[in-house]
C-alpha cells in the first residue's frame, strides 16, 4: 500500500474533518450527515444524550466502524482508505476501564509499546517516561487488579501515549471516578494539550468537566451536531447565567436532574454489548 | 526521559519490514499471554486431569477389548497419540471465548485501534493457545512413561511432536475465534463449543482407527482435521500403522487450513467491536 506521504503529513491541517458523515444501523441513522472540523491542538468536548450518535461517531473516527456514506479525515488521514495511517497518529481511551487487569502495569504498556512497533531501546525509555508523567512509577510492576480507578484511567491515558498521537480519542475519561481522582486526570489532559500540542477530542456526560476542560463543546442530537462554539459562548445563547447544563437541556430536549441514570448507563451498555 | 522528548513519532517505525512487523506484534501478544499463564500455573495442572482419565480409565478398560487396533500394537499404545490430539482440540476448541471476553472488558476495542496487523493479533492468541497444548504434550509423555506405554522417545520424533501439537493448537484455536466472532455472545459460544467438539472428536481416528468404521463415517473423518493431527501424532509416537498418511500430507493439510482460517478470523475479528 503505497500512501503519499504529504497526505498525512500536514501539520496545518485540521485534527478532525467530516464531510457529511453518516452511519446507519437498519432504519435507524445513528449519525446523520455530520459536519464538524476540530483545529489541532484543541480540547474538544462532544456532549449529548444517551443515543444521539456520540460513539457511533467515536467508533468510525478511530476506525473500528466504517461510514455508511460520506468520509472523514483524521490526523490528515482518510478513515476508510488510509486507515492504518490513521492508526499510527491517534490514541484511545475507552468508556470502560480496560487495561489487563491480569498483567502489570509496565506489562500493559509493553504490549502497547510492541504492538506500535517502538523499537526495544526506545521501548524502556518510553515506558519509564508515560509512567512518571502518568505518576505510576512506584505501582509499574503490580498487577492492574489491585490499582484504583484512577491509577487504572493513568494507565490507559500512558498506554495510549506511547507512540505520540497527534489525537488522542477520550471516551467518558473520568466517568466513575472519585473527584481527587477525577483531578489528576483533568490536570494530564491538560499538561498534555499545553505542553505536546495532541488535540483532545472526548465525549462527557460531566458538564463540570466539559465546563472547565473544553475550550470548545458540541452538542449532539439525534445524529447531528446542533450547537457548537466555546462553554461560555454557548451559555450566553441560552440566557444570561445559564450553565452548561441548561445549555445541554435546552439543545437536546432532556433535563439534567437525572445523574443517578447517567451512572447507570455504562452497566446498561455492558449488558446490551454482550447480548450483541 | 520525559514524555515528549522523543524524536519524530510514528514515521520512523513504520519503514520496517512488514514481516518482521507482523512476528514481532505476533509475539507481543503471545507474551502478554504468557505473563498470565505464569502466573496462574493452576490452569495447566486442571487441564492434565482429563487426558489423564482417559488413559488410566478408558484405556485401561478397551486395552482388555482385543483387536481394537488391527495391529500389532498395544491399545494404549494406540490410544495415547489420540488422548494428545483430544486434549490439544479441547483447550483450543473453546479458546475463543477470550475475544468475547476481551470485547467486553473493551481490551479487544483498544487492541484493534493499534497499527498491529489483525492477523498478527490473531495469530499471537493462537500461540498461546499452543503452549497450553505443548504443556499436554508434556503431561501424556510422563503419563505414558509411568504406566509404561511404549512410546517412541527419541529427541527428534518428540519434537516433531511439539510441532504438530502447536500446529493442531493454532488450527483449532483460531477456528474458535471465527466462530466467536460470528456468534458475539458467550451464552451462544459455550453451546455450539459443545456441539463441535463431539463430532470432532467421534469422527476421527483419535480413539479407534478409521477402517471400524461405517463408510459414511469414514468420509467425515477424512475432511477433519482432528485425524491428520491424530495420523501424525501416531506415527511419531508408536510407529506407522496401517492406513497413515506421510507426514508431509498431514503437515500439509494441518498447516493449509491453519493459515486460511488465521485470515478468516482476521477478517472477522473487527466486527465482534462494532
Amino acid at each position: 500500500m503505497s500512501i503519499p506521504v504529504d497526505s498525512c503529513q500536514n501539520p496545518a491541517a485540521p485534527a478532525i474533518e467530516t464531510r457529511e458523515l453518516s452511519c446507519s444501523f437498519g432504519k435507524l441513522v445513528a449519525v446523520n450527515r455530520l459536519d464538524l472540523s476540530v483545529p489541532p491542538g484543541a480540547l474538544f468536548g462532544l456532549l449529548g444524550p444517551n443515543g444521539a450518535g456520540k460513539s457511533t461517531l467515536i467508533k468510525m473516527l478511530i476506525t473500528l466502524l466504517p461510514p455508511s456514506s460520506g468520509s472523514a479525515r483524521v490526523a490528515g488521514c482518510d478513515i476508510r482508505t488510509q486507515s492504518v495511517e490513521v492508526r499510527r497518529r491517534i490514541g484511545y481511551v475507552p468508556q470502560l476501564l480496560s487495561a489487563d487487569g491480569a498483567l502489570t502495569g509496565r506489562e500493559n504498556l509493553e504490549l502497547f509499546a510492541r504492538l506500535y512497533g517502538i523499537p526495544g531501546t526506545e521501548r524502556a525509555q518510553r515506558i519509564d517516561g508515560v509512567l512518571s508523567v502518568m505518576k505510576l512509577q512506584d505501582v509499574a510492576d503490580n498487577l492492574v487488579q489491585r490499582y484504583s480507578g484512577g491509577m487504572i484511567r493513568r494507565l490507559e491515558i500512558g498506554q495510549s501515549l506511547l507512540h505520540d498521537p497527534r489525537v488522542l480519542f477520550l471516551d467518558e475519561p473520568t466517568v466513575g471516578l472519585d473527584p481527587l481522582a477525577r483531578q489528576a486526570v483533568w490536570e494530564r489532559l491538560q499538561t498534555l494539550r499545553d505542553a505536546h500540542g495532541i488535540t483532545l477530542f472526548m465525549t462527557t456526560h460531566d458538564m463540570e468537566e466539559a465546563d472547565r476542560l473544553c475550550e470548545t463543546v458540541a452538542i449532539m442530537n439525534h445524529g447531528r451536531v446542533v450547537a457548537m462554539g466555546r462553554p461560555d459562548e454557548l451559555k450566553a445563547s441560552v440566557r444570561e447565567g445559564a450553565s452548561l447544563g441548561d445549555v445541554f437541556a435546552y439543545y437536546s430536549g432532556e433535563t439534567l436532574d437525572q445523574e443517578g441514570e447517567y451512572r447507570g448507563v455504562r452497566g446498561t451498555r455492558r449488558t446490551a454489548s454482550r447480548l450483541g | 526521559m520525559e514524555y515528549g522528548e522523543h524524536a519524530g513519532p510514528q514515521a520512523a517505525w513504520a519503514d520496517s519490514v512488514p514481516v518482521i512487523a507482523f512476528l514481532r506484534q505476533t509475539l507481543a501478544v503471545a507474551q502478554a499471554e504468557m505473563h498470565k499463564l505464569r502466573r496462574d500455573p493452576w490452569e495447566l495442572l486442571t487441564r492434565a486431569v482429563q487426558p489423564a482419565l482417559w488413559l488410566l480409565i478408558f484405556g485401561e478398560v478397551f486395552a482388555r477389548v482385543r483387536g481394537i487396533t488391527g495391529g500389532g500394537i498395544s491399545y494404549l499404545s494406540f490410544l495415547a497419540p489420540g488422548v494428545l490430539a483430544q486434549s490439544t482440540l479441547f483447550i483450543a476448541i473453546f479458546y475463543g471465548i477470550i475475544v468475547i471476553w476481551e470485547r467486553d472488558l473493551g481490551i479487544l476495542q483498544k487492541l484493534l485501534v493499534t497499527p498491529a496487523a489483525r492477523t498478527a493479533l490473531v495469530l499471537g492468541k493462537g500461540l498461546s493457545a499452543a503452549v497450553r497444548g505443548l504443556a499436554q504434550a508434556l503431561i501424556v509423555y510422563l503419563l505414558a512413561a509411568v504406566i509404561g506405554v511404549p512410546l517412541r522417545f527419541s529427541p527428534l520424533s518428540i519434537a516433531a511432536v511439539l510441532v504438530f501439537v502447536s500446529l493442531g493448537a493454532v488450527l483449532f484455536s483460531t477456528f474458535s475465534l471465527a466462530i466467536a466472532c460470528l456468534l458475539r455472545t458467550r451464552e451462544r459460544f459455550m453451546g455450539i463449543g459443545q456441539v463441535l467438539t463431539m463430532p470432532l472428536f467421534f469422527a476421527s481416528n483419535a480413539i479407534y482407527p478409521i477402517s471400524l468404521m461405517p463408510r459414511w463415517l469414514r468420509v467425515v473423518a477424512a475432511v477433519n482435521p482432528l485425524s491428520y493431527l491424530v495420523d501424525a501424532l501416531r506415527t511419531l509416537m508408536v510407529g506407522k500403522v496401517p492406513g497413515a498418511f506421510s507426514l508431509w500430507v498431514d503437515f500439509g493439510v494441518l498447516a493449509v487450513l491453519a493459515a486460511v482460517l488465521v485470515m478468516v478470523a482476521a477478517r472477522l475479528y473487527p466486527k465482534v467491536a462494532r
